[in-house]
């Protein structure tokens, strides 16, 4: 194995440039590393000032998504080996505005994701005594879509995304959906506006990429698939009992 | 008092390239897949003239089966029918994903979405043949 590996960093700092550029940093290149313990080994040894969004360095924490050779990747689950002999390029999570080198604006999906009211929704004011009970068949039925870590390599790859900012995205519905169906949640009528809008479900062409780059296997296509099903059911229920509850 | 302003910070956003279907097999791939409903249209037009031929008479139909052996409509239909086979088997295989079937409180697997869809093609396929070739 060579001994050191070349890492392609896009650079942008927003006081002084006008455009992102690429910058390259040689790396050792071990077995055990990940791409962001290159980039770690960057900012400590070589170049300080190079920003970038970490956390857990596990997969848990969804922070430190980023593109890899053009890929949304988890830079704590991407090791360096598996692209040697390199270089390797690492930019910022494609569809969102660099705030700066690395770090991404994810302010817009912090908008759309309360607006899907990704909590449960309960119908009485107060809860009743003790829990709300539920079988492993139930807990089943959502607990796919609850794996979300909001990393957000799902709007990194979805072009819809990327061309239609308005657009609610992969993450956002697949979390309303896991609350759509949580048997404890009474919701789902609450949600339907901002999921059935044109910029929601019916934004989305079925590119099915959010799906492949999901760390967690979350199926967000899935997801919004699923959803148009039961909006076109509940559409069509309106239409034949025009004053039912919906 | 001075008004509290929002602090926005100067932000680059980069915009997605016309051709960004290009760099990756899977966004091309969509693409093909978008781009086979044509074909599919394509199948109805010819099937839409082919029975007005069938109603005009045997001269037109004769006219119609000449224009169909021309060897720019044959390669033009080969390509067709590649796309609508492409879009069919595409079709099915997104089935599953669409349709989250719960029996006994599991998933029922992906197969047993897609294979009926398979299956009632096959079977369509075999009557359609039946009905042309039985002479």
């Amino acid at each position: 194995m060579a001994e050191n590996i070349k890492l392609e960093v896009t650079r942008y700092h927003p006081g002084s440039d006008d455009e992102p550029r690429s910058q390259s940093y040689e790396v050792p290149l071990r077995k055990e590393w990940v791409v962001l313990d290159a980039l770690n080994y960057v900012k400590d040894r070589v170049d300080g000032s190079l920003s970038f969004r970490w956390s857990c360095r596990m997969g848990v924490c969804g922070s430190c998504g980023m593109m890899v050779n053009g890929e949304p990747k988890l830079t704590c689950a991407t090791f360096l080996a598996d692209y040697a002999p390199g270089p390797v390029r690492v930019e910022p999570l494609k569809n969102f505005p660099i705030l700066r080198d690395l770090i991404v604006d994810i302010s817009d999906f912090l908008v759309k994701l309360a607006k899907s009211r990704p909590w449960l929704i309960r119908k009485e004011s107060t809860p009743p005594p003790g829990e709300y009970l539920q079988t492993p068949e139930q807990l089943d039925a959502f607990k796919q879509f609850s794996m979300c870590i909001n990393c957000l390599l799902c709007y990194a790859a979805c072009p819809v995304y990327g061309l239609d900012p308005l657009f609610g995205g992969p993450a956002a519905i697949a979390l309303a959906q896991r609350y759509n169906a949580d048997s404890r949640d009474q919701g789902a009528s609450e949600r339907m506006d901002v999921l059935s809008h044109s910029d929601g479900i019916w934004g989305c062409t079925f590119v099915g990429e959010c799906t492949e780059v999901c760390p967690k296997d979350v199926d967000p296509a899935g997801a919004i698939q699923q959803y148009k099903l039961t909006a076109t059911k509940e559409w069509i229920k309106s239409l034949l009992m025009p004053r039912g509850e919906r | 008092m001075a008004v509290p302003v929002e602090y926005v910070p100067k932000t680059f956003r980069p915009r997605l390239s016309t051709y960004w279907w290009l760099g990756r097999w899977p966004y091309l791939r969509f693409i093909l897949r978008e781009l086979s409903s044509v074909s599919v249209a394509w199948f109805v037009v010819v099937t839409l003239v082919q029975i007005r031929a069938l109603k005009r008479g045997p001269a037109s139909y004769l006219a119609f089966q000449g224009w169909m052996r021309h060897p720019v409509l044959i390669v033009l239909n080969a390509i067709a029918f590649f796309f609508v086979i492409f879009h069919a088997v595409t079709w099915f295989n997104l089935a599953p994903k669409a349709m989250a079937v719960r029996l006994g409180g599991k998933r029922v697997p992906s197969l047993m979405i897609a294979l009926p869809n398979y299956v009632a093609w096959a079977v369509v396929s075999a009557g359609v043949a039946w009905i042309l070739l039985r002479g």
